[in-house]
């Protein structure tokens, strides 16, 4: 079969992502925001007969830039491992594109463009006439509508078909004599020389190095002599100044505007999402929406869940029991992995599922971008970013979600400090704790108006949290990530019509699942060992009773006791073992028990002695102690630092301490 | 008269002149499409009057104003 490389090339936020998954069947979520797709991935199809293998290279404004992810894709177009590069731009913003096909052209011999959101020109009044584009730029171009998923088929024609060009030749003014001196010099490498030249020109470090590596460079007599006579000009500058001329002659004619306030829409609501009255309690409203919908639509499901699961516990312990399983492993197989697997998973996928969706649909809407917008200031004050914000607010459905959706922050240092301060928004893991605990001993039981005033406590501790992490960002910004100048910049999409269906799939498959699988993994391991603590003996006693008693003083300094500790370091798996693990050690029982009942859940509280001040005590290190295994494995991932996931540990966790010590010294 | 970009007036069109700053900032204004001689409009202030955003070539860009200060704009009729 005939096979095809394909590089996938284009800006953020064009539907690049969006045309990679329609090609090839995939479900990776693609947000209305910049910068959503970080790695390269590649994919297979077949269409008529021919393989086409597709790389989603991260999305880039420009091929010349220095930021580490966006060359990334320069190096992969530089390397050369595929047949033809697609660019893709967005058909209502041509401007905004063509400069990387000029750049993509300068590049490689074989270029298709993909004018997508091509529905969404039409609709407003775009007109751009395809044929002279394609005589300006001498390749082909196709129309496409991704998300309708029209013109693929075309567009994997004229991938097919594509014919070789020569490298496009920029006219780069007072430079042209000096880069073909480095030319000469480079004579013997038989790639790109002129797009090396100019690189060795402008002195990029980090292609300066690759040409070292491919034993291409060669900077000799010449170079130097070309280096010293630009030596008062800005060649950077001067590279893309000409490079923009070129890219507007090519676009001369092709575009016209039947209405040209065809923006006037989103420019409308923008007014309003962004006034200086209405935007934050508009913003503040939508959020406590979200999450409202979220904790009552998820009682019901959890519950029906939670008695299906348990309804299989007998007929699963026959089982074991008929295939001879020894009882012992028996119990530790139902009553400790099981059991907490279950759990686990009946309080933490409904919410999920819930939330993510919805927050899905608010970002494919485009109004994600327009908090980062509002919320910005607040965040450089502290030295951080405004799209922070972003990631505390999806941090609120889940920490391990939150860290990873900090790539969108583009400085480095500012990325660290959402990734480390994440742990401040109590994830839907600590909610249902939190909210039983302040029901029982803040509000009361069966009072009326008893789960509004519940809401404006939590409130209270969600302000808590969204201060400390304002508090630590602005100290990480000044100790640790000290002296990083941060700049923000930030697209304003057009707002989109979501795709409910892809919302829902991608948002389920890729962050409800993602999230539950992992916490699977960790709930079957923590669930064996929860089992062991509470039922190995050690002389007659039980080695929970032994861990009990160990951390029993430090609990008492923290006003609280041995048991609530236990349950918090149980409780790193996933935080919604904490109550569980807590009524399995007062009640000296040998598996996890059930909150059903708030009132007798209460007495057993108070008669291990919780008072008031015991429960604050308690909720102060319910909010803040480390991340659950899960974040901490993402935050590995993200930061590939042991010294930041240490910080991320150890932060919060001394936060937490110092509030409960501060709680006991003043009450 | 010269002008930052910080700036200039809401719904005003103006051309951009220099592009200044550190070496990065600057890199990604260009990358933007900040580049002289091109038009650019301020659309939007946030609420808290930092960061503005402009629209460049169709696409609207936030800006914190410190950031914006680096491009030098002159008023189209100048």
């Amino acid at each position: 079969m005939k096979k095809i490389r394909v590089a996938l090339i284009g800006s953020p936020n064009v539907g690049k992502s969006t045309i990679y998954n329609a090609l090839t069947n995939n479900h990776e979520h693609t947000g209305n925001w910049a910068g959503k797709t970080v790695e390269n991935v590649s994919s297979e199809c077949v269409f008529e007969g021919v393989n086409y293998t597709i790389f989603d290279l991260p999305g880039t404004y420009s091929l010349i830039s220095k930021s580490k992810e966006e060359m990334v894709a320069t190096d992969f177009i530089f390397k050369g491992n595929f047949d033809v590069a697609v660019v893709v731009c967005d058909a209502t913003s041509l401007e905004k594109g063509i400069n990387l096909v000029v750049q993509v052209q300068e590049m490689s011999k074989k270029v298709v463009v993909a004018l997508n959101l091509w529905d969404e020109a039409l609709k407003k009044g775009i007109n751009i006439d395809v044929k002279l584009l394609e005589k300006n730029l001498g390749c082909p171009v196709v129309v496409t509508s991704a998300r309708k998923k029209e013109g693929l088929e075309e567009l994997l024609k004229a991938i097919e078909e594509v014919k070789e060009n020569d490298y496009i030749d920029i006219n780069y003014g007072i430079l042209n004599k000096e880069i073909e001196k480095v030319e000469e010099e480079i004579k013997n490498y038989d790639g790109n020389k002129r797009w090396v030249a100019l690189r060795i020109l402008e002195g990029n470090k980090h292609y300066l190095d690759l040409f070292r590596k491919r034993k291409i460079l060669d900077i000799g007599l010449k170079t130097k002599e070309a280096k010293e006579a630009l030596e008062n000009v800005d060649i950077p500058l001067e590279i893309v100044i000409n490079m923009h001329k070129m890219a507007k002659l090519k676009l001369k004619n092709v575009v016209s505007y039947k209405n040209k306030d065809y923006d006037l829409k989103t420019r409308k609501i923008d007014k309003i999402l962004t006034s200086k009255i209405w935007g934050i309690p508009i913003m503040l409203g939508m959020l406590l929406i979200l999450f409202y919908i979220t904790i009552v639509g998820a009682n019901y499901p959890s519950d029906l869940l939670f008695k299906f699961f348990a309804s299989l516990e007998p007929g699963l312990t026959k089982i074991l029991d008929f295939i001879l399983v020894p009882p012992f492993l028996r119990e530790m197989l139902v009553n400790g992995v099981y059991k907490t697997l279950y759990w686990v998973v009946s309080v933490m996928m409904p919410p999920m599922m819930i939330f993510f969706p919805l927050f899905t649909f608010l970002e494919d809407l485009g109004v994600l971008p327009r908090i980062a917008f509002n919320m910005d200031k607040a965040f450089s004050k502290c030295n951080a970013c405004g799209k922070q914000a972003l990631t505390m607010c999806m941090g609120i459905g889940c920490n391990a979600v939150g860290v990873t959706g900090a790539r969108i922050i583009d400085s480095k240092y500012e990325r660290y400090i959402a990734i480390i301060t994440n742990a401040f928004m109590p994830c839907n893991g600590k909610f249902p704790t939190l909210i039983a605990i302040i029901t029982m001993f803040f509000v009361g039981l069966n009072k009326t108006m008893g789960s509004f005033i519940c809401a404006l406590i939590l409130t209270g501790f969600i302000l808590l949290g969204i201060l400390f992490t304002f508090l630590v960002s602005f100290i990480l910004a000044k100790t640790v990530f000290r002296g990083e100048a941060t700049s923000f910049t930030l697209e304003l999409p057009p707002y989109r019509k979501p795709n409910i269906f892809q919302v829902i799939v991608s948002s389920v498959k890729n962050r409800a699942i993602f999230v539950l699988q992992r916490a699977i993994k960790v709930a079957i391991f923590a669930g064996a060992l929860i089992w062991v603590v509470a039922n190995v003996k050690v002389g007659g006693v039980t080695i929970m009773n032994y861990l009990i008693k160990f951390f029993n003083p430090v609990g008492v300094m923290l006003g609280v006791d041995g048991v609530v500790i236990l349950s918090l370091i149980l409780g790193f798996p996933a935080n919604e073992i904490v109550i569980p693990a807590l009524l399995m050690s007062y009640l000296k029982t040998s598996s996890l028990v059930d909150m059903q009942n708030m009132v007798e859940l209460k007495n057993i509280l108070v008669l291990n002695g919780w008072t008031v001040k015991f429960a604050l005590s308690f909720l102060a290190l319910m909010m803040f102690h480390y991340p659950c295994s899960t974040t901490m494995l993402t935050i590995k991932k993200e930061t590939g630092s042991n010294f930041y996931t240490f910080l991320a540990f150890i932060i919060p966790l001394v936060v937490g301490i110092i509030l409960a010590i501060g709680i006991n010294i003043i009450l | 008269m010269m002008e930052t970009l910080d700036k200039i007036d809401l719904n005003k069109e103006v051309i951009i002149v220099k592009v200044k700053g550190l070496e990065e900032i600057k890199r990604r204004f260009l990358d933007l499409g900040f580049i002289p001689g091109e038009k650019v409009e301020c659309v939007l202030l946030s609420p808290f009057k930092s960061p503005h955003a402009y629209k460049i070539n169709n696409t609207v860009i936030a800006i914190r104003n410190k950031d914006a200060r680096n491009i030098e704009v002159k008023y189209e009729k100048d």
